[in-house]
């Protein structure tokens, strides 16, 4: 399935990229996290505390354990500061 | 209503005209209450810029969820959501929020719980910008706390 990743805050800074799109067969956004830390040191480090890191498909907050079967857009990045 | 109640915009905004223009017209409103956010100096001092930096798309459908759920849950008559992005220079107003209603206990509640669930659930973040130094702003659990406070009892609308 491909997907298109989009990374904001601290976590851009620490992966490189705001935006990508992947190649992936994970079923869960928990899955998908595992398979970006694999990656590289930089990758290992911006999911390194997963307690720190939120998730959205298609626009939508989700939980580590959503499935990622007709997601379009999967967003990771940090606990929102709005206001 | 107002023509266009969630708004994310670069451009700065003056609180003032922004709360005249939502006030024209709301049918039945005896009260209206406004929050404004502005960008606060460190307390070294030496702030240069707030960056903020959000997530568009989702932003825009976060906010119209928030403000659905705030008419929703209270008596409002009208509701506003204003926030800006990009760099921020220290006392800048960084958002507002504006609530209109028939008496002004919805309104307050209204604007406050708009602010409780935009703290925490719309995508933005901060960073703060100094000459020798950036830091994002990290989240606050007192902000977590006040969102889950709305789902406890006392916090229930009056019936």
């Amino acid at each position: 399935m491909k997907l298109d990743i989009r990374y904001f805050a601290w976590l851009r800074e620490r992966v490189g990229t705001a935006t990508e799109t992947v190649e992936t067969e994970a079923a869960t956004i928990a899955d998908l996290i595992a398979e970006l830390s694999s990656r590289d040191a930089g990758y290992a480090l911006a999911f390194s505390d997963p307690g720190a890191i939120r998730a959205a498909i298609d626009h939508e907050l989700v939980a580590m354990d959503a499935p990622l079967a007709g997601a379009r857009e999967v967003a990771f990045f940090p606990p929102m500061t709005g206001g | 209503m107002t023509a266009h109640p969630i708004r994310v915009q670069s451009a700065p905004f003056d609180m003032g005209a922004e709360l005249n223009a939502f006030a024209v017209s709301l049918p039945g409103a005896g009260a209206v209450v406004s929050f404004t956010g502005i960008t606060r100096d460190l307390a070294t001092g030496d702030l240069q810029a707030m960056e903020i930096e959000h997530y568009p798309g989702m932003t825009e459908t976060a906010l119209a969820a928030i403000r659905a759920e705030a008419l929703a849950r209270f008596q409002l008559v009208d509701a506003m959501i204003l926030h800006r992005y990009g760099p921020l220079a220290p006392s800048d107003p960084i958002m507002m929020v504006a609530t209109a209603a028939r008496h002004r206990a919805d309104a307050f509640a209204g604007a406050e719980f708009l602010m409780d669930y935009l703290k925490s659930r719309a995508p933005f973040w901060k960073k703060e910008i100094t000459a020798t130094q950036s830091n994002w702003v990290a989240a606050r659990a007192e902000d977590e706390d006040a969102l889950a406070a709305w789902s406890t009892a006392d916090r229930q609308p009056k019936a």
